[in-house]
């Protein structure tokens, strides 16, 4: 039945060309493939994706200041001051007293001085005030406002907030990275702030040392203990991985609170260490950075075995055994033969414990004390304490970026096609 | 392999539901265990009071609400006409629970869910905002929060005369509360202070008098602990480091008096314990870790007076501050009248006088002072151990909310630069 024509298409049964109907096929298998993972893929995208691309989003928004203010806005494109006194004209005030009494209708004016704030210290409440008072005025009649404006307040015949609203009058700004990397956004550009506000470049710096160091102590320490439950027996292997298991199942609060009252001053090491008389007087083991590492690095180190455990388990004990029989001695031999092999293993576990310290938040918080703290402690503080959700959005995006650079970074040294996870 | 990893997985799950079982049969002891054991990460929570903004035990708080919706059996989670108050759990809430909405559920029979999310209310109420979806009816925070919250407009703006009640001399609720109302949104409950607490036996035979105890290492030696934000460290410093009282605001509004304050706390640096909750400082004082340190009045009263602790307070320059009810913004009607009816029984001088048989802190209306009275188990005097109590408040700071919503964010980044560095 099959018709093969000397110049033609090949065709089907049903006189189709093969070529099509096998594009055909292909593409209901692939459509059918797509609707079993479907329900994930929307998981994901809904759940992870968005949220993300939300918080990205968050971290340049600045609409509520064109938004409450348009009229001040417009009006602020033609002034630019020239000097320190130099304070926009009455047109501005004007426009300014006008928005302000709509959005103090709206009550939406304490949201902008809010936002203001962020940048420029003493703005909050200049605006709660004057939305008081500008209810009560007519607009058409009681002007010129920048007189007026300046007898409620004499901050209002200052620049700083001029200059201010005139620096945050888009829709986005750069402003919030700005400060995410202690600079600050001023008519002039972008300047570094003072050495005694600056912070946020330390705490990134902080946590990626710390990070990389509780990566490497978990490396050391979990090394041997994957070798062990690789290679003992089965009955002795199954307990020992239940021991790394059991306290990667426990709450990480009790963890972690349990390191408190093992590190404390009048803890349970420092008193063993002191009715031995090993020490005087109790060493600070907590609220400090040693604190945040040695609770990090017990939390931890299941991350960092599990992987390593998985990737031994499939490298034959006879290579070492072959490689003794050739004359390698117990150390060349792991050297050479064993340790390769491992390699990938400790890639994964590196990588998913250097991902997981760098965003951790409650052990720093709980045992970190002032100098072992995160930049999630920080970012959690902007989030519930200080309400300033842009910084926190701009700090998590830089986080983002600083993953993704050492992600690739990693790629390049070690391959990424150097990692398995078993 | 399999069959090994099966086994492994039949015995973690084994154990697992064993683990669960007994939790779920110990949970009932929970509380006093809690209340016993020297690690304090898990009871944060469970006692949270007034003023707790440090947002880090969420963790904490989830754990405890689910131990207490097992425990109570009052509150029908499907009951579509139940209120929902949201507090800061522990003892302060039951203190809450035994004076205003017990009394209130005999009397109209309303039904009430508690939630104890106090803590990061704001953070939580811009969110559900944001969601469209708010499922609180009456939230309780501190001043401070209050104001952020009625600048975000995300809670309703209160007219006090019409909505509370007079007080029982016959004031109106504007004169009763009188400064105390710092907020257009804010109906205030009670007055509580941050203040100093120290132990007897660690500081030598002169015990602490005044405030820059705090700030004498040679005379006190030892650890202290401090709040891990600015506010009272950075007035207590520049009072102590010779700013006159009256001065102290005008001073911190400046680079130069910001730069004297941390300095100030700089000479004492090495020897600070920072907190973030207000439990830490009792802990902190019952382990001996610190020989003084900062707290809630009401944590050191119940440290005191009903722990036994060796310990003593001092009111000099203690720092009041308001804690209270919004109602947030955007509530249908029908649930904002069930709240109102409520929030005008809760808060009347009555009530407000009851709440203090339960909870060491000063009633708001000035017409409750005078009905103060013993407290519910202990059957002391609770009137001295108010912090408005004259004798207590003969030198006092008030929060100035105005001052910190300005500066907060810029004294903080100093503050915590000095902090991290």
């Amino acid at each position: 039945m099959t018709t093969e024509l000397e110049d033609g298409p090949i065709l089907t049964a049903d006189d189709k060309p093969l070529s099509v109907a096998l594009r055909k096929a292909l593409f209901r298998q692939k459509m059918r493939a797509l609707m079993l993972i479907a329900p994930l893929l929307l998981f994901v995208l809904i759940t992870f994706v968005w949220p993300i691309i939300g918080m990205l989003f968050r971290s340049v928004d600045n609409s509520v200041v064109p938004e409450t203010l348009p009229k001040t806005v417009a009006a602020m494109e033609s002034w630019s001051p020239t000097g320190p006194t130099d304070t926009p004209p009455e047109a501005v005030y004007a426009a300014f007293a006008a928005d302000m009494q709509v959005a103090a209708d709206e009550r939406t004016h304490t949201v902008v001085g809010g936002r203001l704030n962020y940048e420029t210290p003493g703005i909050a409440s200049k605006f709660r005030q004057l939305g008081r008072e500008v209810k009560g005025w007519d607009l058409e009649n009681d002007g010129p406002f920048k007189e007026k404006l300046i007898a409620e307040d004499e901050a209002w015949g200052e620049l700083f907030i001029w200059e201010t609203i005139k620096t945050y009058s888009g829709g986005y700004t750069t402003g919030y990275y700005a400060s995410s990397v202690d600079r600050r956004l001023t008519s002039e550009g972008v300047v570094a702030r003072d050495a005694d506000e600056a912070i946020y470049l330390r705490l990134f710096w902080r946590t990626i040392l710390m990070s990389l160091i509780i990566t490497c102590m978990c490396a050391l320490l979990g090394y041997p203990i994957a070798w062990m439950l690789s290679n003992t027996l089965d009955r002795y292997a199954n307990l020992l991985l239940i021991l790394v298991l059991l306290p990667f199942w426990t709450s990480l609060l009790v963890r972690t609170s349990a390191w408190k009252v093992l590190l404390q001053e009048q803890g349970v090491i420092n008193s063993t260490l002191e009715s031995i008389g090993i020490i005087d007087s109790p060493l600070p083991l907590m609220y400090n950075q040693f604190g945040t590492i040695v609770a990090m690095t017990h939390i931890l180190l299941p991350f960092m075995i599990l992987p390593m455990y998985s990737v031994m388990k499939t490298i034959p004990p006879s290579y070492l055994r072959a490689a003794k029989s050739l004359g390698a001695n117990d150390i060349t031999a792991f050297r050479r033969v064993y340790f390769p092999q491992s390699v990938p293993g400790i890639g994964a576990g590196a990588i998913l414990t250097f991902i997981l310290s760098i965003g951790y938040y409650i052990t720093p918080e709980i045992v970190g004390g002032s100098t072992g703290i995160f930049i999630s402690n920080r970012i959690a503080y902007n989030i519930s304490s200080t309400l300033n959700w842009g910084l926190a959005a701009a700090l998590g995006g830089m986080l983002l970026i600083m993953v993704m650079v050492l992600y690739w970074i990693y790629d390049r040294v070690v391959g990424i096609d150097n990692v398995k996870l078993g | 392999m399999t069959e090994n990893l099966k086994r492994i997985f039949a015995l973690l799950a084994l154990i697992t539901t064993m683990g669960l079982l007994a939790s779920a049969c110990g949970s009932s002891d929970a509380d006093t265990d809690a209340g016993a054991s020297t690690d304090d990460a898990g009871d944060d929570a469970a006692s949270d009071d007034a003023g707790d903004d440090a947002g880090s035990d969420d963790a904490g708080d989830d754990e405890d609400a689910m131990e207490d919706e097992g425990d109570d059996e009052a509150a029908p989670a499907s009951d579509g006409d139940a209120l929902t108050l949201v507090s800061w759990g522990g003892a302060y809430q039951t203190s809450q629970q035994n004076a205003y909405s017990d009394p209130y559920t005999e009397a109209t029979g309303q039904e009430f869910i508690w939630d104890e999310s106090s803590a990061d209310a704001v953070a939580k109420l811009r969110a559900m905002n944001e969601a469209g979806n708010i499922t609180w009816d009456l939230v309780d925070v501190v001043g401070a929060d209050a104001i952020r919250l009625c600048d975000e407009g995300l809670a309703m703006e209160i007219d006090f005369d019409t909505m509370l009640a007079e007080g029982d001399d016959g004031s109106s609720a504007t004169e009763d509360f009188g400064d105390y109302l710092v907020s257009d949104c804010f109906i205030p409950q009670i007055v509580y202070s941050t203040t100093v607490g120290f132990r007897d036996d660690l500081v030598g035979d002169d015990a602490p008098t005044d405030i820059c105890a705090l700030f004498d290492t040679d005379k006190y030696p030892g650890k202290r602990a401090l709040e891990s934000r600015p506010l009272n460290n950075m007035e207590w410093a520049l009072l102590c480091d010779g700013v006159a009282k009256a001065d102290i605001y005008d001073v911190l509004a400046t680079e130069e008096g910001q730069d004297q304050a941390i300095a100030k706390l700089d000479t004492i640096k090495d020897d600070i314990v920072f907190w973030s909750a207000g439990a830490d400082t009792p802990q902190l004082l019952a382990d001996g870790e610190v020989v003084m340190g900062s707290t809630y009045n009401g944590r050191l009263f119940s440290a005191i007076e009903e722990d036994g602790q060796p310990i003593s307070m001092l009111w000099d320059a203690q720092m009041f501050d308001f804690d209270g009810w919004i109602i947030p913004a955007g509530l249908p009607q029908d649930r904002l009248d069930k709240v109102l009816d409520f929030v005008f029984f809760a808060t009347d001088t009555q009530r407000l006088a009851d709440q203090s048989q339960w909870i060491s802190y000063g009633p708001a209306r000035a017409s409750s002072a005078p009905l103060v009275g013993k407290h519910a188990d202990l059957g002391i005097d609770m009137a001295q151990h108010m912090p408005t109590d004259p004798a207590n408040a003969e030198n006092i700071f008030v929060t100035q909310y105005d001052f910190w919503s300005d500066y907060r964010d810029d004294i903080d980044a100093k503050y915590q630069s000095w902090l991290a560095g």
